[in-house]
């Protein structure tokens, strides 16, 4: 599990990254996400009910799934970057701790985490529903993005190291001038799938009571009884966020490195 | 003149692995050292211990009246003094030429944004690359790069310049430009402990020459007699291979 090949980034269960030949006019990314799009729009238009009372339903949930997905990610990128300094670290203390962390974690799958963290910070304070889930997705989430910044830091060529403690920087001085800023270039696709994938696990949180966008489509069809009608029109709405944001993350590492050659 | 770089009876291992078994050498100031042999001779781990990048497993380095090999050493006040200049250049991918420069001068000597500058343009200006300022090292070419990695090192003003063969990763028609900077560099009084094989350099600016083998210095001489009337029957054996 701990060996992640060196200079190679492992992308994970996010969305695909469109690769070069998917700029053609009929690529996969372009029909889902038109397609998506065109049925969300077409759907209520032609069928307006129950497609666009569910429609009006949603956007609070959807408000709310990226409220838990931003703050979740900021916390976890920040777990992500000391846990995968800790795992580079040559403080042995530090070293296991990090890699107990990670261990531990990506042992665990998500959903147990959730309950675990919300049932156990509970029996110590009540925090709201909201707190907890990022909580537990920050936690998460940083264990899977520090081993990102782990492998991220270790493909910059030791050279570089090298070269910075020749001319008298210090270690943190290399880290910080040199290591880090060519790091955030490596493992920025890797995180955008992070996010991505985040942003569909945040889904989860549903079950704690966070009304986001799984949730709302819960309750309006438990309402309603418009089961398929909703679920689609939920299945849609993040189909078309999603493959939005995968294609963001395409276009901001292609901007990253036009800068160098 | 004063020993500006003292080595004496310098050990190193990797585990069971002798790079060096007991080198004993001395750069004078203003003196121009080469070190030669064949690869696996430990020629690159002498440089790399000389600013500690590795740690001897016995023996002494001194730069001037610095031990580098105490524990205690100030080491990157040492490091400070000692340029290298290395064989894969290692400039910085993410800034420009002129950044790679003025950044340790700023970030480790505390000097202001715009004395650096003037400074590394000075230097660009005498590597020939000043029209290269802004220019990213991805779009350099290696003679390029290696010439900004020399700025990049005597923006430090070192005391001693180490180059770890600093043409070996060079296309032919790149050596020259860079040897050109090392001769200049040499001309000016630079102390400068060279590992490479370039016989054009040695004769032009050597003081000595280092024969190095198995991590044990063989022979050492002026270029002129160690390249034609070598003492030793390895040195011979060595430079009939190369030359």
């Amino acid at each position: 599990m701990a060996t992640l090949k060196k200079s190679r980034i492992e992308i994970s269960d996010g969305a695909l990254i469109p690769e070069k030949d998917d700029s053609a006019v009929f690529s996969a990314w372009r029909i889902s996400f038109f397609g998506a799009l065109a049925l969300i729009i077409a759907l209520p238009l032609f069928s307006p009910e129950p497609y666009r009372r569910i429609l009006l339903f949603l956007p609070d949930g959807i408000l709310r799934t990226f409220e838990v997905t931003v703050l979740s990610i900021i916390f976890a990128l920040f777990l992500g970057l000391f846990t995968g300094l800790g795992r580079i670290s040559r403080i042995k203390v530090i070293n296991r701790i990090a890699t107990i962390y990670v261990e531990v974690i990506r042992g665990i799958p998500l959903l147990v985490q959730i309950f675990y963290i919300y049932y156990a910070l509970g029996r110590i304070i009540k925090l709201p529903d909201i707190t907890s889930a990022v909580i537990a997705m920050a936690v998460c989430y940083g264990a899977y993005l520090g081993e990102i910044f782990r492998a991220g830091i270790q493909s910059i060529p030791k050279g570089q190291m090298e070269a910075a403690l020749a001319l008298g920087m210090s270690r943190s001085q290399a880290l910080r001038k040199i290591i880090l800023p060519q790091t955030i270039k490596v493992v920025l696709p890797p995180v955008g799938n992070e996010f991505i994938a985040l942003l569909k696990d945040s889904s989860l949180v549903s079950i704690l009571a966070v009304s986001d966008l799984l949730r709302r489509g819960r309750e309006f069809a438990s309402k309603t009884f418009y089961y398929f009608e909703t679920f689609t029109m939920v299945a849609l709405v993040y189909l078309v966020i999603t493959l939005f944001f995968s294609r963001l993350v395409a276009l901001m590492e292609k901007r990253l490195h036009q800068n160098e050659r | 003149m004063n020993d500006r770089v003292r080595v004496i009876d310098a050990k190193k291992f990797f585990g069971k692995v002798v790079a060096l078994n007991g080198v004993t050498l001395s750069v004078k100031e203003a003196e121009v050292v080469l070190v030669i042999g064949p690869s696996g001779s430990g020629k690159s781990t002498l440089l790399r211990c000389i600013n500690r990048l590795e740690r001897l497993n016995s023996g002494e380095i001194w730069i001037d009246n610095d031990e580098v090999t105490k524990p205690k050493a100030d080491i990157r006040k040492i490091r400070e003094e000692v340029g290298m200049v290395f064989q894969s250049f290692n400039l910085f991918p993410h800034l420009t030429a002129l950044q790679n420069i003025t950044l340790a001068p700023k970030i480790v000597k505390k000097i202001p944004e715009k004395e650096a500058t003037d400074k590394a343009r000075m230097l660009l200006e005498r590597v020939g690359l000043i029209d290269k300022a802004d220019v990213y090292p991805g779009q350099l070419s290696g003679g390029q790069q290696q010439r900004v990695a020399i700025a990049r090192a005597l923006a430090m003003e070192p005391k001693v310049m180490l180059f770890d063969e600093p043409t070996s990763a060079l296309d032919p028609e790149m050596i020259k430009e860079v040897l050109d900077v090392m001769l200049d560099l040499a001309k000016d009084g630079m102390t400068m402990l060279v590992v490479s094989h370039e016989m054009g350099f040695a004769r032009a600016a050597a003081n000595k020459v280092v024969f190095m083998d198995n991590g044990e210095v063989v022979e050492t001489g002026p270029p002129e007699k160690l390249f034609t009337h070598p003492d030793m029957e390895r040195t011979k054996r060595f430079l009939d291979h190369i030359l």
